[in-house]
Order: C-alpha cells, then sequence, then structure tokens
C-alpha cells in the first residue's frame, strides 16, 4: 500500500522542489492551505495516498498588505483573520463579505481565499467577487513568479491555470479609485452553511455626478467556471444605476448562464436567481460607492 | 396497569432541577457510543450495495482476508439463513443475502487493526452483481407491471386476497358511517393531493457499537441506542443465539428520534468478533446513516372534507400511501389512525397503504406516519375553513374531539386538551399580532396517541438514607431528572439525595424502548410505584421501632409519623433515620415495580407559524413560532419545552428544505449535512411554548407523553402560513426556493 | 505505514503522539489521547460537534491534519471546567436545559466559549450565526442561545 506523506516547507522555494520532485517521479503530491475542501476530498471523494503539502508555513501565503498602490492577500491566510481586518473591509467589502459567507465560524478559522479560488469550484464564493475587483494571482514556479487575472486562473470545474511545481502565493488588487466599491451576494437555502445556488460580485465606480464610469459584475454556480459578464457591466456604465439599469444588468447574467439542474438547485431557477442577485448587488455596491469618497 | 389520579399539591414535581447526568454533558465525560475502547480493539466496516437492486451473483473475500491487519471478512453467508429466523427481514436488512434492495444496503463486512486497512480490504472484496431495474416511487412501485422487489410480497389487508406478486405489502382502512351521504350533505367540499419526500431523524450521533463474544457465546454489546431490551431481542432473533447470552448496555445516545430503535451494526459487530476472538467496533460515517439507516416514509396522500356552510362537518375522507423502503413496515397504521383523529366526523372512510421501494427500511421517527398525514389533512381544514370564512382555529373548536367523543381509531378519548389548545392558541398575543408585508400566518393542530408498553423500576435505599433508582431507558433528553423528581415526590426526600442508574439488560428489569413518548409516562409509573413499595417498607420499620401497629404509621415529608390521633411518644423518623437503622429492623430496604402502563393519555397540540417569503428568490424564513401543548402534568417544563422547541424545528425543516434527493439509479445524492439541510441556529427564531395541562386520569400525576406530538403540527404549520403569505397552495414539501418560486411565478403567467 | 510524531500542547499540558499524516486532528485526540468528549458527527465540517481551539482560533477538528498540530496549542472540552470549577456557560447549560442528548455539546460550549473570549455582550443574531455550523437536532437551538445570553451576562458580572 502505497502511504500518505506530509511536507510543511518554510520557503516557496522548497515548496517548488518537493512539487516537482513528485510530479518528476509521478507521484502525487497536493497543496494543503486551510484544508476545508482538501480533507473532505480526501475522506470522501478520492482517499488514494499523496504527499501533503502544506503552505501556511511561507511567508508570502499569510503576508496581508493594505497599501496606497497595492493590496496584497496571502493565500493562505484564514478567513477568521481576513473578516477581522477592518482596513480591509472598508477597502473592499464586497470581497470580505464573499470569504465570510463560506462556511461556518469553524471553516473560517481554516478556510484560505487561496484555497477556495484553487479548488476552482463553480460554486466558489469568493471567485466572483475577486473578478470583480480585477484580482491579480501570484503565481510562484519553477521559471519565477507571474501574475495571472483570476478570471484567467480557473479553467474548468475543479481545475486551473496552476503548472508543474507552481503555487498560488497570493492575490494582488489595485486599491479602489474614489467613487469605487464592490458588493457580493449569494442565493443559498438555509442562512448558513450551504453551497451558493447562485453567486453574484458588482464593483461600479461612480463620478462626481453620479454616474457609473466603470463596473465589473461576475457570476458564479451558473456556468462551469465563474463568469465576468462584460455585457452586465455595460448594462451598468453611463446609468445612474436606477432600477431599470439594474434590471438589464440582471438580465444579462440570466443570458450569460448555462447552470445545470441538481440537488442544489434547476437550471431554470438559477438563471432567473442570478439576476435577481445580480441586481441587488449592484444595488448595494452603488450604495456604496455613492458613500465613498 | 394504570393508576388513579392524585390530586395533591406538588413539592418537587414541576420544578426545573439540573439533570443528574448533566455535568458529564457539559464537560465531555460521557460515554456515548462510539466513545468506547477496549484492549485489542478491532475496528470494523461494512462493503456496502452501489446498485439500489441488484442480485448477489458471487462474493470473493479471498484478497481481503489475505491482507494483513485483517481478522475478520463475513458476508451474508456467515448469518444464520434469513428466512429461518424469526425476522426474516430484519435479518436481510443488517446483511444482504441473494439480493441487495437499495443503495447502502450491507453485503459484506470487515475487521482489522486500523480503519485505514479495513478500509482498503472492504474495498479489496469482489462482488458480482447482476442490476436489477429500481422501484424509486410509491407511483412507479404500484403501476401495473412494475417490476416487483420481493416476488413473495402479497398484499396484506387486501380486500379480496391475491396470490398476484407486488410491491404493496398492506393496505389498510378505517371507517364509519356513509362518506358518500356525508358530501351529500354537504355545503361546501374541498379536495386536494399532497406529498411528502423521504427525510431522516438526523441525530448528531451516527450508529455505533463495540461487541465481544467468547468461545462459550457469551456476548456483550455496548451501543447507541434508544432500546437496549430491544437490541438483545432483535440481536438474537438475528443470530439465533439465546437472548440470556446478550448482555446489551446502552451508553450515552446521541439522538434517536425513533431511528434508533432497531439494529443494524450490532449483529455484524458480533459476528465478526466471534471471528476475530478480540473486541470490534463499529460506527458508521455520517454518509452511510444518511443511505443505510432507517429515514420516515416518502408519501402521497389524497384528501376530500366537507362541511355545512356553519362548519360543521359532515364527512371527511383520506387515501394515505407510504413508502416503506426495501422491507415492508411503513407507518401506515398510525399515520391513518391520526389524520382526522382531533376531530367529530360523523362520516368518514381512511385508506391506505405500505408499499415497498428500492431505498432504504424506513424506521421510526417522531410520531411516525403522522406529521405526513396530519400535514395533508390539516392543509385541507385551512382550505375548509377558507372556503367558509371561518377563523381556522374557530373551525377546528366547533369540530374538536372532548373527553367522551369516540376516536376515529375505535376508543372514547378521557380527558383530552385539545380544545384547551384551541383556546389558548386563540387567546395568544402570537395569535392575533401584526404582521409585516410579505409575512403570513398558519395555524396547524398536531396529534398522537402516546404509548405505554413495559418498563421496570427499583428503588434502593442506602445507608445515609440517599436513593438510587435503576431502570432501562437510555436517557435521550433528561429523562434521569424526571425520574428523580418522582422519586423525590413520592418519599418526600431533595431531589438531590437520589441517583438515577440506567443499568444494562442484566442489571436492569425488562423494559421496552426509550420511544413512544412513554417513559415519563410508562417508567415514571413504575419509579411512583417502587417508590410506594419503599414507602410500605419504611412504615413498617417505623412501626416495628415504635412498637406500634403498622396502619398507624404515616408517610409525610420524607419522615414516618404516627397517624393524626394515635397517641404514641415518639419522634418522627427520617428516611435516613429508618436507613441508618435498616440491619437491625430486617436489612437492606430494596423497592420495585414491573408494570404493562396502560391508558397513555393523547397529546394535542397547535402550532402558530408566521413567515416572511422573499418574492424574488421563494426563500421562506420562519420569523415566529409557537407551540401549545398538552403535556398533562409537565414533570421537568424545562424538558417539555425542549421537547416542543425540537419537535417544531424539525418540523420545520422538513417543512422547508429537508429531503432525500435521488438520481435515476436510486443513488441519494445528498447524503450529508451540507446538502440535506437540517435547520441550523440561524434560521429559527426563538420558539415560543405555552404548556397545557389536562391531566391524563390514567396517572398518578396526570402525565402525558409529549415527545412525539411536537413534531406532527409544524409541517401545516409552515405549509399554511406559506399559504396566507402568497395566495397559493403548494401542496408537496419541501417548500424549498424553487418550488416556492415556480409556484409564485406561474401564478402571476 | 509511516507515522509521524508530533509533540503539540493539549489543554496546557504537553503532549505528544504518533500518527498516520492523512489522519484528523479529531481522529488524533479521540484514538491516540483518548480525550473522547470531542464528537463526531460528520467528519466534513458540516455539524461543529468536533469543534476545538487550535491556537486561540475555533475550528473543526475534523478538517485539520493531526501532524498539523506539531508545535500548536490545542484546547478542547476537556479543558473548560477549571480547578475553580464549571465554566459559565457549562453552568449555564445545565440551568437552561440546553441540552437533551447531550452529544452536540461538546462542541456548543467550545464555540460559544470562543465567541464569549472575543465579543462579550453578543446579540441573538450573532450568537445564532456564530454557532450556526454547530448542529443541534433536539433543542430547536433557543435554550441554547438563552443559555448563551445568560452566560455572557453572568461573565460580564451583571446579574441574571
Amino acid at each position: 500500500m502505497q502511504s500518505f506523506a506530509y511536507a510543511a516547507p518554510e520557503t516557496v522555494e522548497q515548496v517548488i522542489a518537493v512539487l516537482q520532485e513528485h510530479s518528476q517521479a509521478g507521484k502525487p503530491a497536493q497543496i494543503l492551505a486551510g484544508g476545508t475542501d482538501l480533507l473532505v476530498q480526501i475522506r470522501s471523494v478520492d482517499g488514494s495516498a499523496r504527499t501533503i503539502v502544506d503552505v501556511k508555513k511561507l511567508p508570502e501565503t499569510n503576508r496581508l498588505e493594505i497599501g496606497a498602490s497595492e493590496i496584497y492577500v496571502g493565500a493562505a491566510i484564514p478567513g477568521a483573520v481576513l473578516t477581522a481586518n477592518t482596513d480591509l473591509k472598508a477597502r473592499l467589502p464586497g470581497l470580505v463579505e464573499a470569504i465570510d459567507l463560506i462556511g461556518s465560524t469553524q471553516i473560517q478559522g481554516r478556510a484560505s481565499l487561496g484555497g477556495n479560488l484553487c479548488n476552482a469550484s463553480p460554486a466558489g464564493d469568493t471567485i466572483p467577487a475577486l473578478i470583480a475587483n480585477a484580482g491579480r494571482c501570484q503565481i510562484a514556479g519553477p521559471a519565477g513568479t507571474r501574475e495571472l487575472p483570476v478570471e484567467e486562473f480557473v479553467t474548468g470545474v475543479g481545475t486551473n491555470a496552476l503548472g508543474e511545481g507552481e503555487l498560488l502565493l497570493g492575490i494582488c488588487f489595485t486599491p479602489p479609485a474614489a467613487r469605487t466599491s464592490d458588493a457580493y451576494l449569494r442565493f443559498i437555502p438555509r442562512t448558513e452553511m450551504d453551497i451558493a445556488v447562485a453567486g453574484a460580485g458588482v464593483s461600479v465606480t461612480l463620478d462626481e455626478k453620479g454616474i457609473c464610469t466603470a463596473a465589473r459584475v461576475s457570476i458564479c454556480a451558473v456556468a462551469p467556471t465563474v463568469l465576468l459578464v462584460p455585457a452586465a457591466a455595460d448594462a451598468l456604465i453611463g446609468t445612474s444605476l436606477d432600477d431599470e439599469a439594474l434590471a438589464a444588468a440582471g438580465a444579462a447574467c440570466t443570458a450569460a448562464s448555462s447552470p445545470i439542474s441538481d440537488k442544489r438547485g434547476t437550471a431554470e431557477y438559477r438563471r432567473k436567481v442570478v439576476a435577481v442577485l445580480c441586481k441587488r448587488a449592484a444595488g448595494i455596491a452603488a450604495e456604496r460607492a455613492r458613500g465613498s469618497h | 396497569m394504570s393508576e388513579a389520579l392524585d390530586t395533591r399539591e406538588y413539592k418537587v414535581i414541576g420544578s426545573r432541577v439540573v439533570r443528574p447526568d448533566g455535568i458529564d454533558k457539559v464537560t465531555g465525560r460521557a460515554a456515548f457510543g462510539a466513545d468506547l475502547n477496549l484492549p485489542g480493539m478491532l475496528l470494523g466496516v461494512v462493503l456496502r450495495s452501489p446498485h439500489a437492486h441488484a442480485r448477489i451473483k458471487s462474493i470473493d473475500t479471498s484478497k481481503a482476508q489475505a491482507m494483513d491487519g485483517v481478522y475478520a471478512v463475513i458476508t451474508g453467508a456467515d448469518f444464520p439463513n434469513a428466512s429461518e429466523t424469526e425476522d426474516p427481514a430484519l435479518s436481510a436488512n443488517v446483511m444482504a443475502r441473494e439480493k441487495v434492495l437499495y443503495h447502502g444496503h450491507a453485503v459484506a463486512a470487515v475487521a482489522a487493526t486500523s480503519m485505514a486497512i479495513a478500509n482498503a480490504a472492504a474495498a479489496a472484496i469482489e462482488v458480482d452483481y447482476e442490476p436489477l431495474k429500481p422501484v424509486l416511487s410509491l407511483d412507479e412501485a404500484m403501476a401495473d407491471g412494475a417490476t416487483i422487489i420481493d416476488e413473495q410480497l402479497r398484499t396484506a389487508g387486501a380486500d379480496e386476497a391475491s396470490d398476484t406478486p407486488t410491491n404493496v405489502a398492506q393496505f389498510m382502512r378505517l371507517d364509519r358511517g356513509d362518506v358518500e351521504q356525508g358530501f351529500a350533505e354537504a355545503d361546501v367540499i374541498v379536495e386536494g393531493e399532497f406529498a411528502t419526500p423521504t427525510v431522516h431523524q438526523g441525530y448528531i450521533e451516527p450508529h455505533a457499537c463495540v461487541a465481544t463474544i467468547n468461545e462459550g457465546g457469551q456476548a456483550n454489546v455496548w451501543c447507541s441506542t434508544q432500546g437496549h431490551f430491544d437490541v438483545r431481542s432483535l440481536a438474537a432473533k438475528v443470530l439465533k443465539i439465546n437472548v440470556a447470552d446478550l448482555r446489551v448496555t446502552a451508553s450515552e445516545i446521541g439522538g434517536g428520534f425513533g431511528g434508533k430503535t432497531t439494529i443494524y451494526l450490532e449483529p455484524v459487530a458480533i459476528v465478526m468478533s466471534g471471528k476475530a476472538r478480540r473486541p470490534v467496533k463499529m460506527t458508521m460515517t455520517r454518509e452511510e446513516v444518511f443511505r443505510a439507516s432507517g429515514p420516515a416514509s416518502a408519501t402521497k396522500s389524497r384528501i376530500k372534507i366537507g362541511a355545512k356552510s356553519d362548519g360543521t362537518l359532515t364527512a371527511m375522507q383520506a387515501w394515505i400511501g407510504y413508502e416503506a423502503g426495501a422491507f415492508p413496515g411503513g407507518p401506515l397504521a398510525p399515520g391513518l389512525m391520526c389524520v382526522f383523529a382531533p376531530y367529530n366526523a360523523p362520516n368518514f372512510l381512511i385508506e391506505g397503504v405500505d408499499v415497498l421501494v428500492n431505498k432504504p427500511k424506513v424506521a421510526a421517527y417522531r410520531a411516525p406516519g403522522a406529521p405526513q398525514a396530519m400535514y395533508a389533512g390539516e392543509c385541507m381544514m385551512d382550505e375548509l375553513a377558507r372556503k367558509l370564512k371561518i377563523d381556522p382555529i374557530d373551525l377546528r373548536i366547533l369540530n374538536a374531539v372532548e373527553e367522551g367523543s369516540t376516536a376515529t381509531y375505535g376508543p372514547k378519548f378521557k380527558a383530552i386538551g385539545f380544545k384547551a389548545c384551541l383556546e389558548a392558541a386563540k387567546a395568544h398575543p402570537n395569535y392575533t399580532r401584526q404582521l409585516a408585508e410579505g409575512e403570513g400566518r398558519g395555524i396547524a393542530a398536531g396529534f398522537w396517541f402516546n404509548a405505554g408498553m413495559q418498563s421496570s423500576a427499583e428503588v434502593h435505599v442506602n445507608e445515609n438514607g440517599t436513593v438510587t433508582v435503576i431502570e432501562g431507558n437510555p436517557d435521550i433528553g433528561g429523562s434521569r431528572a424526571s425520574m428523580a423528581l418522582m422519586a423525590a415526590e413520592e418519599l418526600g426526600i431533595p431531589y438531590e439525595q437520589i441517583r438515577v442508574i440506567v443499568a444494562d439488560t442484566e442489571s436492569a428489569g425488562y423494559t421496552n424502548v426509550t420511544g413512544g413518548s412513554r417513559v415519563t409516562f410508562a417508567t415514571g409509573m413504575a419509579v411512583i410505584q417502587a417508590s410506594r413499595d419503599i414507602i410500605t417498607q419504611l412504615k413498617e420499620r417505623a412501626a416495628a421501632t415504635w412498637g406500634i401497629e403498622e396502619e398507624l404509621v404515616e408517610w409525610e415529608d420524607g419522615h414516618a409519623v404516627p397517624k393524626p390521633g394515635v397517641n404514641a411518644d415518639v419522634q418522627p423518623l427520617s428516611l435516613a433515620d429508618i436507613a441508618g437503622n435498616a440491619g437491625r429492623t430486617g436489612g437492606p430496604i430494596l423497592g420495585r415495580a414491573s408494570l404493562n402502563a396502560r391508558g397513555a393519555g393523547p397529546g394535542f397540540s397547535v402550532n402558530l407559524a408566521d413567515v416572511k417569503i422573499d418574492r424574488e428568490t421563494g426563500k421562506v424564513d420562519v420569523t415566529r413560532f409557537t407551540a401549545i401543548q398538552d403535556a398533562g402534568k409537565a414533570i421537568h417544563p424545562s424538558y417539555v419545552e425542549g421537547q416542543m422547541q425540537g419537535g417544531a424545528a424539525q418540523g420545520i425543516g422538513w417543512a422547508l428544505n429537508e429531503e432525500y434527493i435521488y438520481d435515476a439509479d436510486g443513488v441519494m445524492e445528498n447524503a450529508g449535512f451540507l446538502d440535506y439541510r437540517v435547520p441550523v441556529a440561524s434560521d429559527l427564531p426563538m420558539i415560543d411554548t405555552q404548556i397545557i395541562e389536562i391531566p391524563n386520569p390514567t396517572h398518578p400525576y396526570g402525565v402525558r407523553g409529549v415527545g412525539e406530538t411536537p413534531i406532527v403540527a409544524p409541517l401545516a404549520a409552515v405549509a399554511n402560513a406559506v399559504r396566507d403569505a402568497t395566495g397559493i397552495r403548494i401542496s408537496e414539501l419541501p417548500l424549498s426556493p424553487p418550488r416556492v418560486l415556480e409556484a409564485l411565478d406561474a401564478a402571476e403567467e | 505505514m509511516s507515522r509521524t510524531h508530533v509533540t503539540t500542547t493539549v489543554n496546557g499540558e504537553r503532549r505528544e503522539f504518533l500518527c498516520e499524516p492523512q489522519q484528523s486532528l479529531l481522529d488524533v485526540l479521540r484514538d491516540e489521547l483518548q480525550l473522547t468528549g470531542t464528537k463526531e458527527g460528520c467528519a466534513t465540517g458540516d455539524c461543529g460537534a468536533c469543534s476545538v481551539m487550535l491556537d486561540d482560533r475555533l475550528v473543526c477538528s475534523c478538517l485539520v491534519l493531526g501532524v498539523e498540530a506539531e508545535a500548536k496549542s490545542i484546547d478542547t472540552i476537556e479543558g473548560i471546567a477549571t480547578d475553580e470549577g464549571l465554566h459559565p456557560l457549562q453552568e449555564k447549560f445545565l440551568e437552561h436545559a440546553a441540552l437533551q442528548c447531550g452529544v452536540c455539546t461538546p462542541g456548543f460550549i467550545v464555540a460559544a466559549k470562543a465567541l464569549l473570549d472575543q465579543n462579550p455582550d453578543p446579540d441573538e443574531q450573532q450568537i445564532r450565526y456564530w454557532l450556526a455550523g454547530n448542529l443541534c437536532r433536539c433543542t430547536g437551538y433557543d435554550k441554547i442561545i438563552r443559555a448563551v445570553q445568560d452566560a455572557a451576562q453572568t461573565m460580564r458580572g451583571e446579574a441574571s
């Protein structure tokens, strides 16, 4: 019987070396951050032996910087740390909302932004919020580090753009400009503990007269990957974000969706509800943008 | 055995004392099913069927047997022939033989030195199946030409006996008067069809046991169960062993709600312990609990009710089909007996069927059969009230059964509290509270017979006058406290001086399950009788000490005293005085009682639910909930309220989100707490309770069972509230967001 | 199978154990350290019965690897009562009858303590959302919420 192994390197180079070594030897290795998805997968989906590479001991995955020119969120920081950070909440309230929606208080104690992104679930709550805020993945690998927009990082259901020997260190954001804010909403049947049936992240920028000059809309759980919906953004840009514009953005989300029916909701339901979520999230983002100077 | 009602003023019962087992349960000391470890213990796992319906062609365990660390590998061949046991269905459910009948059905098991090895060995067992078409719904099972699950099955209770194979295990009918005539006399008739899904009790502790058996065939089992005497008798049947060779100890139990009244792992662990000659522990994963324990029946029903324009009922008709799962035994009878039980109907016809499907065999779930039946019945009572433009509580009061009414299921009611509950609901501030925009309010009634059955109790007086009560009902919700309160009340000593032991099958007298809302009633009655037995002895001892006639001694406030007017120059003797002197007055003092309790008073409830609907997403939030119930006499009011609140939460879950979701092959897709959505703390409001006390005349303190009635009314209360808020009757549960939104959108078009 | 040696602190005591790399902290606590007060209800992080504190942060021990406990501090239900007696939460759970079967209770008390340690005066909604990851099937949560509110009041030094 092949055995499990555990490694917890303290430098990025060591992680890359372990990953490469396994890859070259044809031995499975998997990165562990918060473990809230990985441990469940090992227990109930695929229990096959592998080397678990813990990336929580790296300075790069734990760094949280909220600077004037850049915001950096380490990939392995648990949600509880991020949601307690009032600075981050003030800058990217929608992103923090999305993080806060993942699982229970207990899950928040472990689950990380990087893990939620790398897990690449179509229903990953933080991904629309990351995309709405134009987050950029910081990826380290044998050839050095590279940057990739979040919307290009997720390549399919459960798959991502990480290549051989690569790991996600963190996500960078350009701090929001004046009169810019975001919001994320998802729908679940209960109030907590569920996976999104649909979700929408919206970021809007207003001019001094309250006209929307820029917007990004991203939706989840309505397609194999989280989508950036330019048509929804276009429906918002140039408007005062009145009810009609919000409804148009919602309709654009419905049009962009290609959901499935499953145990969490029917395709028909998801198409309807994603519009409601987009409309409501855009309304919240607009309120926030109006209040921020 | 029943007792006359006592009308004295109580000193102890009715108070909110701390339960005797409390500290161990808040500190992590209490030992539940999975908490026992024995030296040399192996861990067992079950290999389960990947098919919902298939013939087992062969099983090859050789690879598993050969693995290091594997001590036992067993299949159906290691058990006595199912057909030669007293309970073939139970036996075949514990371990499949020729056929697997549901996805998750046990086909083999392994015991090994670690879970990793046991799982690897189970995976190495090769089973060759011939898949058969699964039958996954009541309609499919009853359709002409349906795939037959059990070729031997014939319908029990059918009007005309037939020798045609069928999936209908039982037909049942209750009727009185002439229902057609009744409908002809009606000014108003309402009719509806309803459906409810398969749901699970959702106890937080998975099934778990540890078994050992020696070379002489003497076995010990430690397990999480609602009734260790039942584990003993059921396991003895499956294994064809002598009950005297099987000692069962009930661990602390982490919830059951009816789901732990049967056996799954215990015989498997015993057989493997015998093969390995070492102790074997088995625990189900949560996924196994969903797939392979006993959920509650899905149902389909049709209800028709007729009334005069003043609201007087003229006729009630019901047809209810219960899915039994893979073996007969859904809760058909209690469901049919409950559906119209709260009402006086001069004419009624209640029919139903118990039907096999390729799903796990259903088990009891809190008032088995009643929530599904009364959901349909109470929704139609709501429609009737709307059609008649009569207040729904007034309509129920007008037709409510009371003392002397003949129940639909036969007997005449003694004193019951249905009208008192309805009147309390009508007067409750939550019934007239202003509703916010988008909210709706629903009311519904609940009913459950409550059980009596067999119980035993012993009361031992210790040398310092403290008391030990020994009984045989696993304490699932504070029953040790209730037993101690009743013993304290009888003996006149402080509650704190009493300890209650839930003893194993060799140490306690035979006692039926913790279920049927029977423990406080029946076992409580045994404790009261055993305490009275003690008092008789205490009076004898005092009389002997004083040298007076026994009849001249009274027991008062924990002391023996001469009766008023008796001229005796003696000091009262306390229980401690008499106990300390017991060696000189005849030896240790020990009281006991055993009984088969009759006259369990039926329990009625009325629930009020307020809901808020998000019209764009179809999400229903319960914003306020009020449970009113007749408890007869609340021995420990906090635990009575707890039953009402817990039942309400389960009923709300059943109404809104809980359901087994199956794929086309009969595989449950949501076998975990992530997607089988039980209510979480943030889903619910505080649950207001009002205990009504109409004493049960057949219990010394007037106790009625309270555990099951609370789950019955919430389904319809919530559904009626959604009807109120939306103007739409959605006749299928759960009222999940997609279903509600679809109905709202359809109504707009 | 190779087992890893782990040194950790459990309820303030230094403890050592051997575990397999894929073994959960929950299994280690229960099977290696015989601390069975922490319960398994689901092993998927959905029920909270296995709640423990890991370096002062509330987690599900079923979603932590035993090997990750190296050099960390773990607090379980067994460490909540002290030489002074029961914790106010334990007292109030008993007083309010906030448990019926009691199997979820250790998780609730660990989780509620984590809340009150960081927020001495939570409102009802904060308590409900904080505890949303702890399933109770017996009580309908009503008495649990009241017990937490009452314990918070006691801990703030206010008369209840």
